[in-house]
Protein backbone atom coordinates (compact mmCIF):
# COMPACT_ATOMS: atom_id res chain seq x y z
CA UNK A 1 0.00 0.00 0.00
CA UNK A 2 0.67 3.67 -0.86
CA UNK A 3 -0.08 6.30 1.77
CA UNK A 4 -0.26 9.52 0.45
CA UNK A 5 -3.32 10.99 2.55
CA UNK A 6 -0.55 12.54 4.97
CA UNK A 7 -2.72 15.72 4.91
CA UNK A 8 -5.83 13.79 6.77
CA UNK A 9 -3.19 12.39 9.15
CA UNK A 10 0.16 11.01 8.75
CA UNK A 11 0.35 7.30 8.93
CA UNK A 12 3.92 6.32 10.05
CA UNK A 13 5.18 7.73 12.98
CA UNK A 14 8.13 8.04 14.63
CA UNK A 15 9.10 4.99 16.91
CA UNK A 16 9.73 6.95 20.08
CA UNK A 17 5.93 7.77 19.44
CA UNK A 18 4.40 4.68 19.40
CA UNK A 19 6.21 3.39 22.40
CA UNK A 20 5.63 6.45 24.58
CA UNK A 21 2.04 6.18 24.32
CA UNK A 22 2.12 2.43 25.00
CA UNK A 23 4.25 3.24 28.05
CA UNK A 24 1.86 5.85 29.04
CA UNK A 25 -1.03 3.66 28.69
CA UNK A 26 0.71 1.41 31.33
CA UNK A 27 2.20 4.34 33.96
CA UNK A 28 0.29 7.36 33.72
CA UNK A 29 -2.24 8.66 36.96
CA UNK A 30 -4.69 11.49 35.80
CA UNK A 31 -2.48 14.98 34.79
CA UNK A 32 -2.81 17.25 37.19
CA UNK A 33 -5.29 15.96 40.01
CA UNK A 34 -2.47 14.46 42.45
CA UNK A 35 0.69 14.32 43.76
CA UNK A 36 1.89 10.66 43.84
CA UNK A 37 4.05 9.29 40.86
CA UNK A 38 1.75 8.17 38.61
CA UNK A 39 0.14 11.15 38.41
CA UNK A 40 3.36 13.38 38.55
CA UNK A 41 4.48 11.37 35.41
CA UNK A 42 1.89 12.52 33.28
CA UNK A 43 1.59 16.07 34.66
CA UNK A 44 5.55 16.55 33.51
CA UNK A 45 4.76 14.70 29.99
CA UNK A 46 2.44 17.25 29.41
CA UNK A 47 4.11 19.74 30.50
CA UNK A 48 7.12 18.98 28.44
CA UNK A 49 4.89 18.83 25.52
CA UNK A 50 3.79 22.03 26.58
CA UNK A 51 7.82 23.24 26.40
CA UNK A 52 8.54 21.63 22.77
CA UNK A 53 5.65 23.20 21.42
CA UNK A 54 6.37 26.59 22.74
CA UNK A 55 9.81 26.11 21.48
CA UNK A 56 8.79 25.01 18.15
CA UNK A 57 6.13 27.52 17.91
CA UNK A 58 8.26 30.48 19.76
CA UNK A 59 6.17 31.13 21.90
CA UNK A 60 6.52 33.33 25.25
CA UNK A 61 6.27 30.18 27.73
CA UNK A 62 5.06 26.93 27.95
CA UNK A 63 1.89 28.34 29.69
CA UNK A 64 0.78 29.67 26.53
CA UNK A 65 -0.01 26.29 24.90
CA UNK A 66 -3.11 24.71 26.30
CA UNK A 67 -4.01 21.24 24.90
CA UNK A 68 -7.08 20.20 23.25
CA UNK A 69 -8.94 17.52 21.10
CA UNK A 70 -7.82 18.47 17.85
CA UNK A 71 -7.69 22.30 15.81
CA UNK A 72 -11.92 21.72 15.23
CA UNK A 73 -11.79 22.19 18.75
CA UNK A 74 -9.23 24.93 19.10
CA UNK A 75 -10.59 26.71 16.25
CA UNK A 76 -13.77 26.74 17.78
CA UNK A 77 -12.37 28.16 21.62
CA UNK A 78 -10.17 30.45 19.80
CA UNK A 79 -13.14 31.85 17.37
CA UNK A 80 -16.06 31.63 20.10
CA UNK A 81 -13.64 33.10 22.71
CA UNK A 82 -12.67 36.29 21.37
CA UNK A 83 -16.04 37.84 19.02
CA UNK A 84 -18.97 39.00 20.14
CA UNK A 85 -22.31 39.93 18.44
CA UNK A 86 -21.51 43.27 16.59
CA UNK A 87 -18.11 42.56 15.96
CA UNK A 88 -16.95 42.14 12.29
CA UNK A 89 -14.37 39.48 11.45
CA UNK A 90 -12.82 38.56 8.12
CA UNK A 91 -11.88 35.30 6.98
CA UNK A 92 -10.77 33.66 3.31
CA UNK A 93 -11.98 31.17 1.01
CA UNK A 94 -9.66 28.96 1.65
CA UNK A 95 -10.41 27.80 4.84
CA UNK A 96 -11.45 24.20 5.85
CA UNK A 97 -15.15 24.10 7.54
CA UNK A 98 -12.92 24.60 11.33
CA UNK A 99 -12.91 27.78 10.31
CA UNK A 100 -16.02 28.41 8.69
CA UNK A 101 -18.98 26.52 10.76
CA UNK A 102 -17.88 28.27 13.77
CA UNK A 103 -17.71 31.56 12.08
CA UNK A 104 -21.60 30.94 10.41
CA UNK A 105 -22.65 30.38 13.98
CA UNK A 106 -21.45 33.53 15.23
CA UNK A 107 -23.00 35.35 11.93
CA UNK A 108 -26.16 34.11 13.21
CA UNK A 109 -25.82 35.63 16.38
CA UNK A 110 -24.79 39.06 15.16
CA UNK A 111 -21.38 39.23 13.91
CA UNK A 112 -20.71 40.17 10.81
CA UNK A 113 -18.38 38.14 8.44
CA UNK A 114 -16.15 39.16 5.36
CA UNK A 115 -15.02 35.78 3.31
CA UNK A 116 -11.92 37.42 0.76
CA UNK A 117 -12.49 35.34 -2.25
CA UNK A 118 -10.13 32.71 -4.11
CA UNK A 119 -9.13 33.22 -7.69
CA UNK A 120 -9.48 29.77 -9.79
CA UNK A 121 -5.78 28.64 -8.30
CA UNK A 122 -7.16 29.58 -5.25
CA UNK A 123 -5.11 32.78 -4.21
CA UNK A 124 -6.74 35.71 -2.30
CA UNK A 125 -5.68 39.37 -2.96
CA UNK A 126 -3.99 40.37 0.45
CA UNK A 127 -4.77 43.87 -1.05
CA UNK A 128 -8.73 43.38 0.10
CA UNK A 129 -7.75 42.18 3.50
CA UNK A 130 -6.97 46.01 4.43
CA UNK A 131 -10.34 46.84 2.09
CA UNK A 132 -12.39 45.19 4.49
CA UNK A 133 -11.36 46.22 7.61
CA UNK A 134 -14.08 48.64 9.17
CA UNK A 135 -14.58 50.27 12.52
CA UNK A 136 -15.86 47.36 14.43
CA UNK A 137 -13.26 44.83 12.82
CA UNK A 138 -11.84 42.76 15.68
CA UNK A 139 -10.23 39.79 14.58
CA UNK A 140 -8.85 38.35 10.86
CA UNK A 141 -8.89 34.53 11.32
CA UNK A 142 -7.29 32.50 8.63
CA UNK A 143 -5.45 29.47 7.76
CA UNK A 144 -1.47 29.51 7.05
CA UNK A 145 -1.40 26.48 4.37
CA UNK A 146 -4.64 25.36 2.25
CA UNK A 147 -5.66 21.42 2.65
CA UNK A 148 -7.16 21.15 -0.94
CA UNK A 149 -4.56 23.22 -2.93
CA UNK A 150 -1.42 23.25 -0.47
CA UNK A 151 -0.86 27.02 -1.31
CA UNK A 152 0.10 28.65 1.62
CA UNK A 153 -0.68 32.16 3.01
CA UNK A 154 1.73 34.82 4.09
CA UNK A 155 0.60 34.82 7.64
CA UNK A 156 2.94 37.53 8.36
CA UNK A 157 2.13 39.56 5.79
CA UNK A 158 -1.33 39.83 7.23
CA UNK A 159 -0.38 39.19 11.12
CA UNK A 160 1.20 42.83 10.06
CA UNK A 161 -1.62 43.91 8.41
CA UNK A 162 -3.52 42.99 11.98
CA UNK A 163 -1.09 44.57 14.30
CA UNK A 164 -1.32 47.72 12.47
CA UNK A 165 -4.85 48.04 12.17
CA UNK A 166 -4.88 46.73 16.06
CA UNK A 167 -7.04 43.48 14.90
CA UNK A 168 -6.56 40.07 16.51
CA UNK A 169 -4.87 37.25 13.95
CA UNK A 170 -5.98 33.79 14.33
CA UNK A 171 -4.22 31.27 12.64
CA UNK A 172 -5.31 27.63 11.37
CA UNK A 173 -1.77 25.70 11.43
CA UNK A 174 -3.30 22.50 10.82
CA UNK A 175 -1.50 22.12 7.47
CA UNK A 176 1.41 23.35 8.65
CA UNK A 177 2.02 23.21 11.86
CA UNK A 178 6.01 20.75 12.25
CA UNK A 179 5.97 21.33 8.50
CA UNK A 180 6.68 24.97 7.95
CA UNK A 181 8.69 26.88 10.56
CA UNK A 182 6.24 29.24 12.41
CA UNK A 183 7.47 32.13 14.84
CA UNK A 184 3.82 33.62 16.48
CA UNK A 185 5.97 36.47 17.69
CA UNK A 186 7.65 37.15 14.99
CA UNK A 187 4.68 36.82 12.61
CA UNK A 188 2.17 38.89 14.88
CA UNK A 189 0.00 36.00 15.38
CA UNK A 190 -2.01 36.01 18.60
CA UNK A 191 -3.84 32.74 18.40
CA UNK A 192 -2.14 29.53 16.80
CA UNK A 193 -4.48 26.30 16.26
CA UNK A 194 -2.95 23.04 15.65
CA UNK A 195 -3.32 19.83 15.44
CA UNK A 196 -1.18 17.12 16.84
CA UNK A 197 -1.60 13.96 14.40
CA UNK A 198 -0.58 15.43 11.14
CA UNK A 199 3.03 17.74 10.44
CA UNK A 200 3.38 17.32 14.06
CA UNK A 201 3.46 13.13 13.36
CA UNK A 202 1.79 12.51 17.36
CA UNK A 203 -1.68 10.26 17.73
CA UNK A 204 -4.95 11.67 16.52
CA UNK A 205 -7.02 13.41 19.60
CA UNK A 206 -4.16 15.51 20.34
CA UNK A 207 -4.21 19.64 19.28
CA UNK A 208 -3.94 22.47 21.15
CA UNK A 209 -3.63 26.17 20.90
CA UNK A 210 -1.22 29.37 21.27
CA UNK A 211 -2.68 32.01 23.16
CA UNK A 212 -0.24 35.56 23.28
CA UNK A 213 -0.07 36.73 26.61
CA UNK A 214 -2.58 39.43 27.11
CA UNK A 215 -4.94 38.25 24.87
CA UNK A 216 -7.69 37.01 27.04
CA UNK A 217 -9.99 33.63 25.62
CA UNK A 218 -13.21 32.79 27.05
CA UNK A 219 -13.75 29.38 27.46
CA UNK A 220 -15.59 26.88 25.58
CA UNK A 221 -16.02 24.19 28.79
CA UNK A 222 -16.01 25.24 32.36
CA UNK A 223 -15.18 21.62 35.04
CA UNK A 224 -12.76 20.49 36.56
CA UNK A 225 -9.67 21.42 36.99
CA UNK A 226 -7.68 20.17 39.72
CA UNK A 227 -6.76 23.35 40.83
CA UNK A 228 -9.02 26.44 42.57
CA UNK A 229 -11.63 23.81 43.67
CA UNK A 230 -13.97 25.93 45.57
CA UNK A 231 -14.02 28.89 43.19
CA UNK A 232 -17.07 28.93 41.50
CA UNK A 233 -15.62 30.22 38.57
CA UNK A 234 -13.07 28.39 36.17
CA UNK A 235 -9.50 29.07 36.35
CA UNK A 236 -8.45 32.48 34.66
CA UNK A 237 -4.82 31.30 34.37
CA UNK A 238 -3.59 29.98 31.36
CA UNK A 239 -3.24 26.98 29.91
CA UNK A 240 -5.79 25.97 33.06
CA UNK A 241 -8.58 28.39 31.52
CA UNK A 242 -9.10 26.82 28.31
CA UNK A 243 -8.75 22.73 29.52
CA UNK A 244 -11.77 21.90 31.42
CA UNK A 245 -11.70 18.24 32.69
CA UNK A 246 -8.76 15.86 32.23
CA UNK A 247 -6.31 16.19 29.41
CA UNK A 248 -5.60 13.38 27.03
CA UNK A 249 -1.81 12.43 28.96
CA UNK A 250 -1.74 9.40 27.31
CA UNK A 251 -1.73 10.45 23.41
CA UNK A 252 -0.11 13.67 24.86
CA UNK A 253 3.20 11.46 25.64
CA UNK A 254 3.08 10.14 21.97
CA UNK A 255 3.14 13.98 21.08
CA UNK A 256 6.10 15.08 23.27
CA UNK A 257 8.08 12.37 22.08
CA UNK A 258 7.19 13.26 18.56
CA UNK A 259 7.93 17.13 18.92
CA UNK A 260 11.56 16.45 20.14
CA UNK A 261 11.97 14.27 17.56
CA UNK A 262 11.05 16.93 15.09
CA UNK A 263 13.03 19.59 16.51
CA UNK A 264 16.40 17.29 16.55
CA UNK A 265 15.30 15.88 12.72
CA UNK A 266 14.97 19.11 11.78
CA UNK A 267 11.24 20.60 10.14
CA UNK A 268 13.37 22.06 7.14
CA UNK A 269 15.22 18.74 6.13
CA UNK A 270 11.96 16.94 6.38
CA UNK A 271 10.19 19.61 4.44
CA UNK A 272 12.71 19.75 1.52
CA UNK A 273 12.43 15.68 1.07
CA UNK A 274 8.15 16.46 1.43
CA UNK A 275 8.64 18.72 -1.26
CA UNK A 276 11.09 17.26 -3.52
CA UNK A 277 8.30 14.25 -3.69
CA UNK A 278 5.46 16.59 -4.25
CA UNK A 279 7.41 18.28 -7.14
CA UNK A 280 8.23 15.20 -8.92
CA UNK A 281 4.51 13.87 -8.30
CA UNK A 282 3.56 17.87 -10.12
CA UNK A 283 5.86 17.38 -12.79
CA UNK A 284 4.91 14.18 -13.91
CA UNK A 285 1.31 14.46 -13.61
CA UNK A 286 1.04 18.03 -15.29
CA UNK A 287 2.21 16.65 -18.73
CA UNK A 288 -0.97 14.04 -18.52
CA UNK A 289 -3.40 15.55 -21.16
CA UNK A 290 -6.52 14.01 -19.46
CA UNK A 291 -5.43 15.53 -16.02
CA UNK A 292 -6.05 19.06 -14.68
CA UNK A 293 -4.32 20.00 -11.86
CA UNK A 294 -5.84 23.14 -9.15
CA UNK A 295 -3.58 25.72 -7.14
CA UNK A 296 -0.61 27.99 -7.86
CA UNK A 297 2.42 25.99 -8.37
CA UNK A 298 4.65 29.19 -8.92
CA UNK A 299 6.57 28.88 -5.87
CA UNK A 300 8.34 26.27 -4.61
CA UNK A 301 7.22 26.75 -0.67
CA UNK A 302 4.07 25.05 -0.44
CA UNK A 303 2.15 22.59 1.47
CA UNK A 304 2.98 18.97 -0.15
CA UNK A 305 -0.42 18.80 -1.97
CA UNK A 306 -1.41 18.27 -5.16
CA UNK A 307 -5.13 18.25 -5.78
CA UNK A 308 -6.30 17.31 -9.57
CA UNK A 309 -8.93 15.54 -11.21
CA UNK A 310 -9.23 13.30 -14.40
CA UNK A 311 -10.93 13.59 -17.34
CA UNK A 312 -14.54 14.34 -16.38
CA UNK A 313 -14.54 11.01 -13.32
CA UNK A 314 -15.45 11.66 -10.47
CA UNK A 315 -13.37 12.28 -7.93
CA UNK A 316 -14.41 9.72 -5.89
CA UNK A 317 -13.95 6.86 -8.47
CA UNK A 318 -10.80 8.03 -9.44
CA UNK A 319 -9.87 7.64 -5.61
CA UNK A 320 -11.35 3.99 -5.44
CA UNK A 321 -10.18 3.40 -8.65
CA UNK A 322 -6.62 4.25 -7.31
CA UNK A 323 -6.96 2.24 -4.17
CA UNK A 324 -8.74 -0.75 -5.65
CA UNK A 325 -6.47 -1.43 -8.52
CA UNK A 326 -3.02 0.38 -7.62
CA UNK A 327 -3.25 0.03 -3.54
CA UNK A 328 -2.55 3.94 -3.74
CA UNK A 329 -4.45 5.73 -0.62
CA UNK A 330 -5.53 9.66 -1.62
CA UNK A 331 -8.65 11.39 -0.32
CA UNK A 332 -11.53 12.51 -2.87
CA UNK A 333 -14.58 14.87 -2.55
CA UNK A 334 -14.82 17.79 -0.75
CA UNK A 335 -11.61 18.27 1.78
CA UNK A 336 -13.97 20.27 4.00
CA UNK A 337 -13.31 22.54 2.18
CA UNK A 338 -16.36 24.36 0.19
CA UNK A 339 -15.51 27.32 -0.94
CA UNK A 340 -12.22 26.23 -2.33
CA UNK A 341 -13.87 23.83 -4.52
CA UNK A 342 -16.56 26.65 -5.84
CA UNK A 343 -13.46 28.74 -6.59
CA UNK A 344 -11.54 26.02 -8.33
CA UNK A 345 -14.85 25.24 -9.97
CA UNK A 346 -14.67 21.72 -8.74
CA UNK A 347 -17.94 21.97 -6.20
CA UNK A 348 -19.91 19.17 -7.68
CA UNK A 349 -16.79 16.15 -8.14
CA UNK A 350 -14.77 17.47 -6.55
CA UNK A 351 -10.93 16.83 -6.41
CA UNK A 352 -8.36 13.36 -5.91
CA UNK A 353 -5.63 15.13 -3.31
CA UNK A 354 -2.25 13.68 -3.12
CA UNK A 355 -0.44 14.93 0.22
CA UNK A 356 2.98 13.51 0.90
CA UNK A 357 5.35 13.03 4.14
CA UNK A 358 8.79 12.58 4.27
CA UNK A 359 8.72 8.69 4.52
CA UNK A 360 6.95 8.37 1.31
CA UNK A 361 9.77 7.56 -1.49
CA UNK A 362 10.48 8.39 -5.48
CA UNK A 363 9.78 5.13 -6.23
CA UNK A 364 6.14 5.51 -5.00
CA UNK A 365 5.60 8.71 -6.51
CA UNK A 366 6.44 6.88 -9.82
CA UNK A 367 4.15 4.41 -9.32
CA UNK A 368 1.45 6.70 -8.83
CA UNK A 369 2.04 8.98 -11.88
CA UNK A 370 2.06 5.48 -13.87
CA UNK A 371 -1.51 4.26 -11.99
CA UNK A 372 -2.71 8.04 -13.22
CA UNK A 373 -1.50 7.37 -16.44
CA UNK A 374 -3.65 4.34 -17.04
CA UNK A 375 -6.86 5.52 -15.35
CA UNK A 376 -6.47 8.38 -17.51
CA UNK A 377 -6.42 6.01 -21.01
CA UNK A 378 -8.89 3.85 -19.75
CA UNK A 379 -12.10 5.40 -21.85
CA UNK B 1 1.09 8.84 63.20
CA UNK B 2 2.22 11.91 61.05
CA UNK B 3 5.33 13.94 62.56
CA UNK B 4 4.75 17.78 61.73
CA UNK B 5 7.64 19.67 61.24
CA UNK B 6 7.89 23.61 60.49
CA UNK B 7 8.15 23.42 56.69
CA UNK B 8 8.15 26.67 54.03
CA UNK B 9 4.91 25.76 51.40
CA UNK B 10 4.89 27.29 47.89
CA UNK B 11 1.75 27.17 45.84
CA UNK B 12 0.89 27.80 42.58
CA UNK B 13 -2.14 28.89 40.44
CA UNK B 14 -1.69 26.20 37.93
CA UNK B 15 -0.96 22.44 37.61
CA UNK B 16 1.61 23.54 34.62
CA UNK B 17 3.03 26.35 37.00
CA UNK B 18 3.58 23.68 39.63
CA UNK B 19 5.46 21.99 36.96
CA UNK B 20 7.55 24.59 36.01
CA UNK B 21 8.59 25.07 39.23
CA UNK B 22 9.27 21.76 39.96
CA UNK B 23 12.23 21.53 37.02
CA UNK B 24 13.52 24.86 39.30
CA UNK B 25 13.38 23.42 42.62
CA UNK B 26 14.09 20.26 42.53
CA UNK B 27 17.93 20.34 42.51
CA UNK B 28 17.51 22.94 45.01
CA UNK B 29 15.64 20.86 47.53
CA UNK B 30 12.07 19.59 48.67
CA UNK B 31 9.63 17.71 46.76
CA UNK B 32 5.87 18.16 45.30
CA UNK B 33 3.21 17.71 47.78
CA UNK B 34 -1.04 17.94 47.93
CA UNK B 35 -1.88 21.41 49.10
CA UNK B 36 -2.41 21.31 52.82
CA UNK B 37 -5.85 22.11 54.21
CA UNK B 38 -4.11 25.09 56.40
CA UNK B 39 -3.74 27.14 53.01
CA UNK B 40 -6.55 25.80 51.34
CA UNK B 41 -8.64 22.65 50.63
CA UNK B 42 -7.61 22.39 47.42
CA UNK B 43 -6.48 19.76 45.23
CA UNK B 44 -3.39 21.24 43.69
CA UNK B 45 0.19 20.97 43.98
CA UNK B 46 2.92 22.89 46.26
CA UNK B 47 6.47 22.79 46.45
CA UNK B 48 7.39 22.00 50.13
CA UNK B 49 10.71 22.21 51.70
CA UNK B 50 12.99 22.78 54.84
CA UNK B 51 12.23 26.42 55.88
CA UNK B 52 16.23 27.51 55.89
CA UNK B 53 15.72 27.33 51.83
CA UNK B 54 12.85 29.85 51.26
CA UNK B 55 14.89 32.35 50.15
CA UNK B 56 16.93 30.18 47.71
CA UNK B 57 13.74 28.93 46.13
CA UNK B 58 12.05 32.40 45.84
CA UNK B 59 15.05 33.48 43.99
CA UNK B 60 14.80 30.24 41.89
CA UNK B 61 11.25 30.89 40.73
CA UNK B 62 11.55 34.81 40.58
CA UNK B 63 14.41 34.21 38.01
CA UNK B 64 12.57 31.75 36.22
CA UNK B 65 9.59 34.33 35.64
CA UNK B 66 7.50 31.07 37.31
CA UNK B 67 4.22 33.25 39.34
CA UNK B 68 3.89 31.87 42.51
CA UNK B 69 0.19 31.82 45.08
CA UNK B 70 1.21 32.09 48.02
CA UNK B 71 4.36 30.99 50.42
CA UNK B 72 3.18 29.76 53.78
CA UNK B 73 5.51 28.71 56.86
CA UNK B 74 3.15 25.30 58.58
CA UNK B 75 3.64 22.91 60.96
CA UNK B 76 3.40 19.53 58.56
Amino acid sequence: MIYFDNAATTLQKPECVLWAVIEAMGTFGNPGRGVHEPAMAASRAVYDARCALAQLFHGENPARIAFTANATEALNIAIKGILNPGDHVITTAMEHNSVLRPLYELEDRGAELTILPADDRGRIDYNAISASIRDNTRAIVCTHGSNLTGNLLDIGKIGAIAKAHGLLFVVDASQTAGVFPIDVQKMGIDILCFTGHKGLLGPQGTGGLYVREGVDVRPLLTGGSGVQSHSKTHPAQMPTALEAGTLNAHRLAGLNAAVPWLLETGIDTLRQKELDLMWAFYEGVREIPEITVYGDFSARERCPIVSLNVRDYDSAQVSDALFSQFGIATRPGAHCAPLMHDALGTGSRGGVRFSFSHYNTMEEIKIAIAALREIAREE
Amino acid sequence: MIRKQERVVFTFHTTTDAMAAEIQCKDLGGRMIPVPGEITADCGLAWCAEPQLEEVLRSALNTAGIPVQGVYRLMI
